[in-house]
């Protein structure tokens, strides 16, 4: 990480909120204004001293005042503009950050599904609340302060070389090796501060397995081994924050030394000027004052890049997921949309394999008829999930195509695919609302009678109505204030009213009671008529309902077709599987 | 939640502030004595500019000679402060922060040792994400003032010090003080009155944008799948915006405050102008006091604000340290016993006419008793949503019954030490749960007493030895966040393998072989009933009914009958359905 990466990131940054600029010009001027204020005063010291206080005759109370009554006007209006600058800074910069809240947020749902399961859920909350926090903080107070100190700066600087440039260059000079020290420690502070931010996302993700796996964490007794976990990630957030804390005083102090130099430089130097007639009592002190509107800005400047380097590891964060392209992308514009009607499937020749792991699917090539029910049938682990993933494009092929109804999958607007193709993923999930709330979440428009109609259409009015409170029954965060059946029954109402040409069942009803399984099965024959499905399962009741059953056996299809013909394959593996099951439940 | 007015704002967070400094006294003083050392140098280093302006520069630049005494003097005075100001600076930033990066790991604990002692309950009714922003977000709201704090209290030694030295040396001229220091601080407490309500909603509003985060990237998937990213995002950005309304408001307040701030000194440092010239006249003071003063005044500009910052932060303290408190003083802690099983044999489950209802439901289960007995298997059968889940939780005293009593060997599991408990029972829930670490973290979680071949073992036992085996470094694989590199059933078997590992006394299974092949399943059960475990099993499988020694038929929370599978299936339609819907779906 150098010095570059950071002015990079922070010019990426910057570049990444266009609307930042809204209306900049206008706010430096104002900043601008604002210190004029704060300059006007050493001035307006200097202005009394040489003429009110030492004036020809002596203190004189009404040259003062003339000059005070000005620079009280001129403080007044000074505050004013202050007051609008701050205003339009957080008005601007609040917005700037919601968008890039957003647009982060956007992204990471665009981002493929392998892409957001290789990150903590902490930690990508975090770029999108913390991690943009610390971009706000530094805008707001440490921007300002860094724009109204270089103003500060440059406008002392331009006042000092009026009063005498030979004490201005004695400042400069004795700033010379503090400003060499900043630089070099921002290099430092970079990456401490990085590395501030990423514990915090791990820590983050320590007491988010605490909570979610409160009950696990409580059945084994275990408390104390998550404790000393999460201890360990505060403590390392804690080290972590102390050693940045350590750098940046460090490259503080040395501001400080440069002001010491440059004080005693200027009372050295200007009285050997003065001695030499270059320089009154006055200017000299007037001088001494601009000096300290000269160091301040200084300490502010060095605080706040300290500060913005906290920033800069917020937006180096940020990016480092912006910069991940979503590797299962949407064709958009380009791609094309479903042929109307029911779905067929083509695997032409598809392996896959997760990244860094071994192949778990291989050689797949497979025709599925359009409005036919298809069960795919395998042993734990053989490739089942991973096959329903990519029917449904949540993944890429690693070698290979899938095609729908001809269509090249990758060549399809996800708009088409999404609603035309829909899945029931294998741990249904509910969203923190209502039963109402989360079926509307596939179909906006629906109305409450529809939603109850859909409830009966797949056999459940009764359950619905035995609820207490109906459609408005809340199911709790992930669903978990219904029983694991009933959210699965709930995901499935969500899929159906969704109406897809292709539904993906993975063990969508793994949970549910047989009766209700039965009783669902038949539901969906009926409604599903003309549609074409792929259900995944472990029930092999599932198997005989389909029209034609896929025996995945270690990421291999090794028997396809009928039920009852597949079963006339002799020591086939799913006439072995049939027969346990059989065994096993009659 | 209240938002408080001003004053009482004020006043809990300084008792806030007081609780802080009573949790790290050390680094308090240290910090706030290297501040109070800095401020004093700034008074100091005025009156030593007026000092060396009076004394070694008016006089050189009048008798147009320098002494070199004189100006080493200047410059051995000037370079002086600076040393002691870098120290006390060292000793102030240091500090405080430390003070601040300690108070939160203490507070971090706290709270998460919160999460890990309040029963299941509590955590259901509380959203992961707001959980998340207790622990983060919160804990550093409340501790935010701390960083400024000894600069502040610096800043008051150092007000106290100009008060002093402007009496000194002209009673008129410390009247500006006297006007300048309470104008300060009434605009700083006008200031807090009115940003307190604001700082607490921005910092609701925080929370609730990490609540919908959290949930949304929780449901990735459904999202994915159902094409739903637009709308995802429309419903995030109406939170977004309303945490940038809310963060603009603090802005505009800010706006008003920050630039007052900035002013008041500076006119403090004119009135000192004109009542200096009007004292010069009357011959009171000198120009050279005239002047340091003045310059006093300019220097004061900058760390009075930071008694600006200490209480421009508290509310927004105040509000984080409520939430905080929050779960620190959360009650509803399930109160664990002193009692210890004997022996380390099968033990005998018992329910007593046990009832329970979620808070606010309906009752979920009632009259409920069954036993199992020691060394015994028994299979819970029931239709969805007929509470058999609720039972295996209770089995466990994940929740307390509202009547009626579960004993495990007769002792009530609330009289049982939680060592006690953990260790003669075990679940394996419905949805499996795994852990964020490798195979073996999963499955020995730790616990004293299970080496490599205990995992092994069970590993085995759960049939999940061949996959674990295949797996690049064995029981060294981390398996992800939640087990995302593993397949539905990977998990499943590895959640059974942890519960088989701490060979309990009663296993409780919640259909947690759902995603297990039937054979496979059989295998299990008959293993484990071998090895002499006390088994309660949720299932549906006709097969796994068949091993057990009883069925307890559950409907509707009400446990209907109870005896062998034939006895039910000859006297119980309800049941004869359940179990038997595959086979007259065949017809
Ligand atoms: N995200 C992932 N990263 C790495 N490996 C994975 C990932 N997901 C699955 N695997 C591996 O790929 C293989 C196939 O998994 P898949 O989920 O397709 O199995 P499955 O047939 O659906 O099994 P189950 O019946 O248990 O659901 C397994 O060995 C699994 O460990
Ligand atoms: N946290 C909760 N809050 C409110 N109601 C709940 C909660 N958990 C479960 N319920 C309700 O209690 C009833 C029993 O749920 P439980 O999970 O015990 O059923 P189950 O028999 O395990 O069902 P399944 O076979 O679907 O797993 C259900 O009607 C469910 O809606
Ligand atoms: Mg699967
Ligand atoms: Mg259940």
């Amino acid at each position: 990480m150098s010095d570059v990466g950071t002015f990079s990131t922070l010019r990426r940054g910057l570049a990444l909120s266009p609307e930042l600029r809204t209306g900049l010009a206008g706010t430096i001027a104002l900043a601008v204004l604002q210190m004029a204020g704060r300059v006007s005063v050493p001035v307006a010291v200097q202005q009394c001293i040489d003429h009110g206080i030492n004036g020809p005759s002596g203190p004189d109370t009404r040259i003062v005042l003339g000059y005070v009554s000005i620079t009280l006007m001129v403080l007044a209006v000074s505050t004013f503009c202050g007051f609008l600058m701050t205003r339009r800074l957080f008005t601007v910069s609040e917005t700037a950050l919601g968008g890039l809240r957003s647009r982060t947020f956007r992204h990471i749902h665009d981002l493929s599904m392998l892409h957001q399961q290789s990150e903590r859920r902490g930690s990508m909350v975090s770029r999108v609340t913390g991690d943009v926090d610390q971009i706000s903080v530094f805008l707001q107070t440490g921007g300002v302060q860094l724009m109204l100190a270089s103003g500060q700066l440059i406008v002392s600087s331009v006042v000092m070389f009026a009063y005498s440039w030979q004490l201005t260059l004695v400042v400069l000079l004795a700033f010379g090796p503090a400003v060499a020290v900043i630089r070099l420690f921002q290099r430092r502070l970079a990456s401490v501060y990085r590395t501030v931010r990423e514990r915090n996302g791990v820590l983050l993700g320590a007491v988010a397995e605490s909570v979610v796996g409160a009950t696990v964490i409580r059945s084994f007794g275990v408390a104390g081994r998550t404790g000393r976990r999460i201890d360990t990630a505060v403590d390392d957030l804690r080290t972590a924050q102390q050693r940045a804390m350590r750098t940046s005083v460090t490259s503080f102090s040395s501001g400080e030394i440069g002001a010491g130099l440059a004080l005693s430089g200027v009372v050295v130097v200007g009285t050997l000027l003065g001695v030499a007639g270059d320089l009154t009592v006055g200017r000299l002190t007037a001088f001494l004052f601009l000096v300290t509107l000269f160091i301040q800005p200084v300490q502010i400047a060095t605080e706040q890049l300290n500060e913005a380097q906290n920033a800069v590891a917020g937006w180096r964060r940020i990016l480092d997921v912006l910069d991940v392209d979503p590797d299962v992308a949407d064709p958009d514009d380009e791609g094309v949309e479903l042929p109307a009607g029911p779905l067929s499937v083509r695997f032409r020749d598809v392996s896959f394999r997760y990244p860094g792991g071994p192949i778990v699917l291989s050689g797949v090539d497979l025709e599925l008829g359009a409005r036919r029910k298809y069960a795919v049938v395998g042993e734990t682990g053989s490739g089942k999930t991973t096959f329903a993933k990519l029917l449904t494009r949540l993944m890429d092929p690693a070698e290979g195509t899938v095609l729908l109804s001809g269509v090249p999958l990758t060549a399809v607007r996800f708009s088409s695919l999404r609603s035309r193709v829909v899945m029931v993923p294998q741990d249904g999930f509910l969203f923190d609302a209502t039963i109402a709330e989360n079926i509307r979440f596939a179909e906006p428009a629906l109305t409450d009678g529809q939603l109850r109609e859909a409830f009966t259409e797949l056999g459940l009015g009764d359950w619905l109505a035995g609820l207490p409170a109906g459609l408005d029954t809340p199911v709790g965060e992930r669903g978990e204030a219904l029983s694991v059946g009933e959210r699965q029954l709930v995901a499935l109402v969500r899929a159906y009213v969704a109406d897809p040409d292709l539904l993906v069942l993975d063990e969508a009803t793994s949970a549910v009671d047989p009766a209700t399984e039965v009783r669902l099965q038949h539901a969906l024959e009926l409604v599903t008529r003309g549609r074409t499905t792929v259900a995944i399962a472990h029930r092999l009741s599932t198997a005989q309902a389909a029209d034609e059953v896929i025996v995945v056996d270690a990421g291999r299809v090794v028997q396809r077709g009928p039920h009852s013909v597949l079963l006339t394959e002799e020591d086939s593996i799913y006439a072995k599987l049939y027969a346990s099951w059989l065994e096993q439940t009659r | 939640m209240s938002s408080g007015t001003g004053n009482d704002v004020l006043g809990r967070g300084l008792r806030v502030l007081g609780k802080a400094i009573r949790a790290e006294p050390r680094l308090f003083v240290v910090s706030s004595l290297g501040s109070s050392l800095f401020g004093l140098l700034i008074v100091a280093n005025s009156y030593v500019v007026g000092f060396l302006i009076g004394h070694v520069v008016a006089p050189a630049f009048a008798a147009h000679r320098v002494s070199a005494a004189g100006l080493a003097l200047a410059v051995a005075a000037l370079l002086g402060i600076s040393g002691l100001r870098v120290a006390s600076i060292f000793a102030r930033r240091l500090g405080a922060g430390f003070m601040q990066f300690r108070l939160q790991a203490r507070y971090r604990r706290a709270v998460t040792r919160r999460y890990l002692s309040l029963p299941p309950e509590w955590h259901q009714r509380h959203a992961t994400g707001s959980l998340l922003s207790n622990a983060g977000s919160d804990v550093e709201a409340a501790f935010a003032p701390i960083a400024p704090l000894p600069f502040a209290v610096g800043t008051i030694v150092m007000l106290l010090g100009a008060m002093i030295t402007l009496f000194a040396t002209d009673w008129v001229l410390a009247m500006v003080g006297v006007a300048l220091f309470p104008a300060l601080f009434a605009l700083n407490f006008f200031y807090s009155r009115r940003m307190s309500p604001r700082q607490i909603h921005a910092q609701r509003m925080r929370a609730k944008v990490a609540t919908v985060a959290h949930e949304s990237f929780d449901g990735a998937l459904v999202v994915k799948t159902m094409g739903r990213e637009a709308d995802e995002s429309r419903r995030f950005a109406v939170f977004v915006t309303e945490l940038r309304d809310a963060l603009v408001a603090v802005g505009r307040l800010r706006g008003v405050f920050d630039p007052l701030m900035e002013s008041l000194p500076s006119v403090g440092t004119l009135a000192v102008l004109v009542l200096g010239t009007w004292r010069l006249q009357t011959g009171a003071v000198t120009v050279s006091e005239v002047i340091s003063v003045a310059f006093l005044f300019t220097v004061l500009a900058f760390p009075v604000r930071a008694i600006g910052w200490v209480i421009g932060e508290l509310p927004r303290s105040v509000a984080g340290w409520d939430r905080v408190q929050a779960v620190l003083s959360a009650e509803g802690d399930l109160r664990y016993g002193e009692g210890e099983l004997p022996g380390d044999g099968p033990a005998e489950l018992r329910f007593d006419r046990v009832g329970y209802r979620y808070a606010g439901g309906p009752p979920v289960l009632s009259e409920v008793s069954f036993t199992v007995p020691a060394g015994r298997t028994v299979a819970l059968v029931g239709a969805t949503g007929s509470g058999k889940s609720t039972i295996a939780a209770l089995a466990l005293r994940l929740v307390d019954p509202d009547s009626g009593n579960v004993s495990l060997d007769r002792v009530k599991l609330p009289d049982l030490s939680a060592a006690a408990l953990a260790g003669a029972s075990a679940l394996v829930p419905q949805i499996p749960f795994v852990f964020d670490d490798t195979v073996r973290g999963n499955v020995s979680l730790d616990r004293p007493g299970i080496g490599d071949d205990d995992v092994w073992a069970a590993l085995r036992l759960a049939q999940a030895e061949r996959f674990t085996g295949g797996l690049p470094e064995r029981l060294d694989t981390a398996v992800g966040e939640r087990g995302t590199s593993l397949s539905g059933g990977q998990r499943q078997r590895l959640t059974l393998a942890r519960a088989l590992a701490g060979r309990p006394r009663l296993l409780v299974l919640d259909d947690a072989t759902s995603a297990v092949d039937p054979r496979v399943e059989a295998a299990i059960l008959g293993a484990l009933r071998a090895a002499g475990t006390s088994l309660l099993v949720v299932a549906y499988r006709r097969a796994s009914i068949a091993l057990a020694d009883e069925v307890v038929y559950l409907h509707q929370g009400r446990v209907v009958a109870t005896g062998t599978h034939q006895e039910l299936m000859a006297t119980q339609e309800g049941y004869r359905e359940l179990v038997t819907a595959y086979e007259k779906a065949d017809k």
